[in-house]
Order: structure tokens, then sequence, then C-alpha cells
């Protein structure tokens, strides 16, 4: 008990006093899982879009490949991502392993499955109906397809949420593909991990307070977005 | 030529089965149009093509004169065509941005797209709603924003997809009125599609009848509902009695006509011996109890018995047992009169302009 209590109080501490090596953890955190849902939504919300509304042949199959994608074990996505950037991989002459690019390659890979899958889920839920409606007021397919997204803003915003919570709380993938390496690549769940391993339970207390912060604060905002009534 | 909206040798089809097949069908400038049939009928098929929201499978659809072929012509074409659905569809926004959408597809100027909004949400009577969220209307007030969102784009056609199907009696009479009123002063040709026959009636210049995904008959009211073309059409306009018989005699349009032993005078021109379908609406059918002193000129009378009496609106429907089925309609106070049960003998009276001859 002794020793929890000890590592709250001293958490604290590092945290009011803002720590350095803690801030550059988060900051890091921050900009490799903000830069991976990012690129996710650029590839995931126009691909999804196009998976819920044409029709070819496969469809399903690609549907399904999706959504196995969006429970991708992270540790799998690692291994493949290594082995891409590995020295003597397809893309070993980017020299991209460990390095904060390499994980926000593995975060890209883990979040835009999440994020195509519940795109097309979000767009298939309205009435088929609505986009006809549309189309007939005179849309070209841009504004057919911005029309539709804002219908469906509510579960879009939930599959953002989904995307990011998912992508900054995983481990497995980031410490394959990163390394943990201190300055460099250490993000708040694998130097957590490290820590923890070391028995500095007073750091990783602050880490995964800040971890547990963010995914709220973060999780706050779009749903008070989400929330938002129509606006004129 | 004064046809804004036509289609030639169209054909929607899904795998194997037809939805449409219209060899022609068109929509004059400033007419109403209104497309009758079953559900699954393929109106809704056919008015989506007609709005080019749906490629057909072959055919062409000619908007002005013109041919749409490109998807260029066809966003052209689409922005001079504005469609109402039977649900009002209506967006995650304000009534006001509901009603300003299509304008702002067009990229009109905000102070255009504000008076011409305004002016149509007054039109329709919902001007003090149009900060409302468009998900808290009733379902009146949403099919009239969804109306005005159509109408304020000045469409030079407007498809209605069974706009009022969905609403209460009363709000539905007013709303059909109110539409009547502006779809006339602003001379819109408007194809409206429906299952209603009093919508149909009241809205339409021209009624084209569809079955199993064709037209089966285009005409006016009167025609089509006094005149039907086939049997299936007769049926579908509500003419409950569809006799087959023989002619027997022809004299100058009055023939006289067998049907199962039973002779019935009709007017028509068909020969001696020519097999026909005699149609009779149930409104055109009196009955007279046995005691009853015969009035009219009626030329047909049929005694019979009461099979069933079947309330319907503010009528009732009686199915008569003549040697052969016969339905007539009798209103609550002729029944109360005449004390009519099931079981009782009665004369069917019905005169021979009353009906309609189809060739078999």
């Amino acid at each position: 008990m002794d020793l929890i209590l000890q590592g709250a109080k001293h958490a604290l501490e590092l945290l009011i006093q803002g720590d350095p090596e803690i801030f550059q953890v988060v900051l890091l955190s921050l900009r490799v899982s903000g830069t991976a849902v990012l690129i996710s939504l650029l590839l995931g919300i126009p691909l999804g879009t196009i998976l819920a509304l044409s029709e070819f042949p496969g469809r399903r199959l690609v549907l399904s490949l999706v959504n196995t994608g969006m429970g991708f074990p992270p540790v799998v996505v690692g291994l493949f991502v290594s082995m891409l950037l590995w020295r003597s991989g397809p893309l070993g002459g980017l020299d991209l392993l460990y390095t904060p690019a390499a994980m926000v390659i593995a975060q890209v890979a883990l979040a835009a499955p999440i994020i195509i899958g519940l795109t097309a889920a979000a767009i298939q839920q309205l009435n088929p109906k609505l986009r006809l409606q549309i189309l007939s007021l005179g849309a070209n397919r841009r504004q057919l397809m911005w029309i539709l997204l804002r219908e469906a803003r509510l579960p879009l915003l939930a599959a953002v949420m989904a995307g990011f919570g998912g992508v900054i709380s995983e481990v497995g993938a980031v410490m394959m593909v990163g390394g943990n390496v201190k300055g460099q690549t250490r993000v708040l769940t694998t130097a957590t991990v490290l820590e923890t391993r070391m028995g500095h339970f007073d750091v990783a207390i602050a880490l995964s307070l800040v971890l547990l912060g963010i995914t709220f604060l973060v999780n706050l905002a779009l749903t008070i977005f989400q929330q938002r009534g129509g606006t004129r | 030529m004064n046809t804004i909206l036509q289609v030639r040798d169209l054909l929607v089809r899904v795998h194997t089965s037809i939805l449409v097949e219209v060899p022609h069908l068109w929509l004059e400038r400033g007419e109403i149009l209104a497309v009758m049939g079953p559900n699954g009928s393929g109106k809704s098929t056919l008015l989506q093509v007609l709005g080019f929201l749906r490629k057909p499978t072959a055919g062409t659809v000619f908007f002005s004169g013109r041919p749409v072929a490109s998807r260029r012509d066809g966003l052209l074409a689409r922005r001079q065509i504005a469609m109402v659905f039977q649900e009002p569809l209506l967006c995650q926004a304000s009534v006001f941005a509901n009603v300003a959408m299509g304008l702002r597809f067009r990229k009109l100027p905000g102070s255009t797209v504000t008076t011409e909004v305004n002016r149509w949400l007054e039109r329709l009577g919902i001007l003090h709603l149009a900060d409302r969220p468009a998900q808290t209307l009733s379902g009146g007030e949403a099919q009239r924003a969804s109306l005005a969102r159509a109408l304020v784009l000045k469409p030079a056609v407007l498809l209605l997809d069974e706009p009022f199907s969905a609403l209460d009696p009363q709000i539905k009479e007013v709303l059909i009125e109110d539409l009547y009123e502006i779809l006339r002063h602003e001379e819109l040709s408007t194809i409206f599609v429906t299952h209603d026959h009093s919508e149909a009636l009241r809205l339409g210049d021209r009624i084209a009848v569809m079955g199993n995904g064709r037209i089966l008959q285009v005409d006016t009211p009167q025609k089509v509902f006094g005149m039907p073309s086939s049997e299936q059409v007769a049926l579908f306009t509500g003419v409950e009695t569809i006799l087959p018989g023989t002619i027997v005699e022809q004299r100058e349009g009055l023939a006289l006509v067998d049907v199962r032993g039973k002779r019935l005078e009709a007017v028509t021109q068909a020969s001696p011996g020519e097999r026909v379908l005699l149609c009779l609406r149930p409104e055109e059918v009196s009955l007279m109890g046995p005691n009853q002193i015969r009035t009219g000129t009626a030329r047909n009378l049929l005694p019979g018995v009461v099979e069933r009496i079947i309330p319907s609106g503010f009528h009732f429907r009686v199915v008569l047992d003549c040697g052969f089925q016969i339905v007539a309609f009798v209103t609550r106070q002729s029944r109360d009169e005449m004390n009519l049960k099931e079981g009782d003998p009665v004369t069917a009276a019905f005169k021979a302009s009353g009906i309609h001859v189809i060739p078999r």
C-alpha cells in the first residue's frame, strides 16, 4: 500500500514540476499518434465512403478484410512493419526502422482499418434514399460525399475516437518498430512498460496518469463536438 | 415541340428480372402526370430514371428534346429537376439550411439564397420554423420543408414519389390543396407517383397506370377510370365486377351480352359473337328491395341474394350472388332504410352505359 501511495505522491510532484523527460515522451506520443490518426482519416474516410456507396464484385470480401483489419493484433502489425523496414527488407533503403516515422506507419496500419470500417458502417446506416435525395437537389459527387459525411458525423467521430484511442494506448507495435529509444522513439506506453519493469513506479504512474488524461480530454472534446446540434 | 421530358425504349433490368420496360412516355410542359400502380409495379424506379438518379439498362431519356447521355449532361439535367420522396429525408441541420441546400450546391450568392429560401418557407407556411432543427418537425411540417427544398430550385420538372402517403389524412388534405395551388400557379411540369386514386384524380391532367414494370394505359383521368383498357387497369382503378360474356345482338351501339345464360345490355360497338369483358364499378349499381317500385332508367335488372355486407368508409360494399358475383356500394342510410341483411333477396339495377366493355 505504501508503495502505491509513495508512487502516486512522487508522480504528482513530477507532473507539477513539469519533468522534461516526461514532457518529451508525452509530446512524442501526441505527435506520433496524432499524425497516424490524421493520415488514417485522410485515407480511411474516402475509402470507407467509396466502399459503402459503390457496387463492385468482391465488395463484401474487401469489407470483411477491412473488418478483420479492425481487430489486427498489434504485434502482428509490428512484425510486418519491422520486416518491411528491416535493412534487407523491401523498404530497408529508407532507413526508417526505430524512428518515429516507423511508429507512424505501424499506427496507420492499426488505425486505418478501424476508420475505413467504421466510416463504411456509418455511411451504410444512413437511409439509402438520402443519397438519391441529395443528388436530386443537384449535388455533384463531391457535394454528395460531403453532405453524407456530415449526416454521419456522430458515428464518424466515434471512429476517430476509436482510432486515436487504439493507437495512443497501443504498446506492442510501437515497441517493435520504434525500439523505445530514449529521447527518440520513447512514447507513453513504451516508457510505462520500461519504468514498471525497472521498479520506478512513481514515473510509471505519472506516465499512466498523463495517458489517461490525454485519452479523456481527446474524447471529451470530440464528444462535445459530436453532440453539438445542427447549425444554420 | 412542347415536351419537356421523354423516354424511349426504356429498360431497367436487375440480373434477370425486368423492373421497368417503357417504350415511350412523355411529359408536356406545365402538365401534371400522375403515375399509379400497385406496390412493386416499377413506379419509383421509373421516376428515378426520369430524374437522372438511376442509369437505365437500355433506352434514352430526353430533356427538353435533347438526349441526356454523358455524366455532365446528367448533372446539368439533374439541376433542372427536383424530386420529393415519401419520407422528407431532411438533413441534420436547421430547416433553413435544409431548404437552402440545393441553392448552395449551385453556389448562388448568400443574399439570393436567403431571399429565395424565405420566400418559399413563407409560401409553404413554415417560415416561423426556419431556425428549428429539422429533426424536431412534425411529419407534415417536415414534408412541407422537403417540398420547399425542391420548389426553391425553380425546377423545370418536379418529381414527386408518393409525397403524402406517410401523412395523417387531415394534414394530407391541406397539403395537397396547397401543393395543387402552387403547381398550377407556377405551371410546373410534374410527375406524381401515387397509389391513391383520389390523389391521382385530383392532381393529374393525365394518368399513367403501371403494372409489372409496364405502362398499361396513359389517358385522361375520366378515360382511365371510366374506360380502362384492360382487366388489370380495371381492377386497379376500382372496378370490382368483371364478367366474361359474349355479344349476342348489336342494335346501333347498344349490345345484348350473354353472361352465363343471363342477358345484359351494354353500350358498345362490338359485333355479335365477340367475346368481351364487362366492367362494372360498384358505384354504378343500385339495389332495390323485393317490394320496391322500379324507378330510374336502368336497363339491367338482376335479381339476386345478399351474400356479404362489408363496411368500407362511409359506404358498405354489398356482394350479391346473381348467378355470378356483383359488388355494389350502398350508403349507410340506404342500408338502414332497406334494412339490408345477408341472405336478403334484392335486385341489382344498373344502366347499359354503366358497363364498360373490353374485348377479350
